[in-house]
């Protein structure tokens, strides 16, 4: 079969880039069912980018649902008995509502998971593949790196439940400083723990420039662990030669109840928001039963298109 | 070439005066100052480009990156609660969102509460955070008749000097949350100029600490 690779659209092309990309690098793809049983996201609202699920009823009368998201699919059918890691990848569609849409969407998503036991060479290897991944589709990228572990440590050594805080990760994740202020002084944090967590919410740095400026923050067992397995995975990084356009910024939260270590998240120039989201999330595993550690990353394809459209507005610009 | 941000401005008062800070601030764009129709003004030498919309469009320019940053009261942030960053506080365009009603209403719990509203969203929150069963009832204009032709028991509204409320015999009770002009800004924006829109923000923020 011969065919002229300029009839392939935008997102088409960096599916069967990022396809050999995984490959390469020794991750199997993993297929699974359109539908999947409903309970399953019920269960897990809160994982999902939106709560909306396209639900149906099957013949014998079971609610069903078009998968709205992958990864949960895959930990469900995950069999981790064994002492190897998982290492697989997809290309799958999903459905799902947008924020401040209505109706759903079809929506073409890769991603990569790295499910068992998770070292600081998993997490580099991943970080790695996820800055390629936006690399190829892009030179003109970033990818944000942030750590759970050290921005709930700061807040449990100021006394706040981390847990309970989503107003304040709220405020960090806008990066408003004046609402965090405003929380601290109602909830009686100390003066240097407020000025602290301002200053990681404002923060953004190259990941090497900025790591040394928050050394001097560090507190406590989790702050320590989170800052040493950032600079661990940097320098691994930079043995690499990868260590480029990495970011280190604490606006990026996710949610507690599943993700705990690194997280991070991809842009383009050119497309108003984000096309790669991942992270480190055991206590999906564990919620679901699991043992080991798991890390992994999607990116939304549909979002391409909107790359062709900038690129022709830079056309006639020009 | 200077990277160009995109600044969106409310049309009308509030952004009249968020502009003048702007140009006092060193990002001044004279053209703006003509008389004509246009919706767009720039000044490369300064890298910037200012347009008008109307104020509840703001956050909707932003999210979708179409302006990298722009000026939004925090009532609009708060009912649309879009995806982006809130780097400032103006401290200008200062109101409060407030629960008002005819002087003499007695507020029944025995009834659901019929609320009359531009704000959906933050009267449904309100609500919600006082476990109060309403009936929401979206107005674009004139809140105020609602509750005096009896269309509502209350209204949910920005109050700034309680005038119109008080000729109106209205009286402001609950306030919900106050309400001040926020500098806001695109994520994405904000990351890949982000050298520009910091000096943006701080040049800004230096000119209303000396205040």
């Amino acid at each position: 079969m011969n065919f002229s690779i300029d009839v392939l659209k935008n997102d088409e092309k960096a599916l069967y880039a990022l396809r050999q990309l995984y490959q390469d690098h020794g991750y199997t793809r993993y297929k699974v069912s359109k539908f999947e049983e409903y309970d399953l996201y019920a269960g897990n609202k809160s994982f999902l980018i939106s709560e909306n699920i396209l639900t149906f009823t099957d013949t014998n009368g079971k609610l069903m649902a078009l998968k709205p998201d992958v990864t949960l699919s895959i930990v469900k059918n995950i069999r981790n008995n064994d002492a190897n890691a998982h290492k697989l990848y997809y290309n799958e569609t999903v459905y799902r509502t947008s924020a401040g849409e209505d109706g759903f969407r079809e929506i073409m998503q890769t991603g990569l998971e790295y499910i068992g036991s998770i070292d600081d060479t998993a997490i580099a290897e991943v970080l790695m593949l996820a800055q390629k991944s936006l690399a190829l589709i892009s030179d003109d990228y970033i990818l944000d790196v942030s750590h759970m572990g050290f921005l709930t440590g700061l807040l449990e050594s100021a006394g706040i439940e981390a847990e309970y805080a989503t107003e304040l990760l709220g405020y960090v994740g806008t990066k408003n400083l004046s609402a965090i202020r405003a929380y601290c002084a109602s909830h009686g944090v100390a003066k240097e723990d407020e000025d602290a967590i301002c200053e990681i919410t404002a923060l953004y740095e190259p990941l090497a420039d900025a790591l040394p400026r928050v050394e001097k923050l560090v507190r406590g067992e989790k702050m320590r662990l989170s800052y040493e397995q950032l600079c661990t995975v940097l320098k691994q990084m930079q043995a690499k030669g990868a260590e480029g356009r990495l970011y280190l910024d604490f606006s990026i939260v996710n949610d507690m109840s599943y993700y705990n270590g690194i997280i991070f998240q991809g842009f383009i120039n050119g497309i108003p928001e984000g096309i790669l989201s991942g992270g480190r999330y055991d206590r999906l595993l564990a919620r679901m039963g699991k043992r080991g550690g798991a890390i992994g990353f999607a990116v939304y394809l549909n979002l391409l298109e909107r790359l062709e459209i900038a690129k022709e507005a830079d056309k006639e610009d020009a | 070439m200077k990277q160009m941000i995109n600044i969106a401005l409310p049309k009308g008062r509030l952004g009249e005066k968020a502009y003048a800070i702007f140009e006092k601030a060193g990002y001044e764009c004279p053209a703006i100052h003509e008389e004509n129709r246009r919706l767009i003004f720039e000044n490369p030498e300064k890298g910037v480009r200012y347009f008008w919309v109307k104020p509840l469009d703001v956050v909707i320019y932003v999210e979708r990156g179409a302006a990298d940053i722009g000026i939004a009261g925090k009532d609009i942030i708060l009912e649309y609660s879009p995806d982006i960053y809130e780097l400032a506080d103006l401290g200008m365009g200062k109101c409060r969102m407030a629960v008002a009603c005819k002087k003499d209403f007695v507020d029944n719990r025995d009834r659901t509460l019929r609320v009359a509203t531009k704000f959906p969203s933050i009267a449904r929150s309100y609500y919600n955070s006082i476990s109060r069963e309403i009936d929401i009832i979206k107005l674009n204009g004139s809140i105020e008749l609602a509750p005096i032709l009896g269309l509502s028991d209350v209204i949910v509204d920005i109050v700034e000097t309680g005038k119109t409320l008080l000729e109106n015999d209205l009286e402001p009770r609950e306030t919900i949350v106050d309400i001040s002009a926020r500098l806001v800004a695109n994520k994405v924006s904000y990351k890949f100029k982000n050298q520009e829109i910091r000096k943006m923000c701080e040049d800004v923020e230096a000119l209303l600490g000396g205040n």
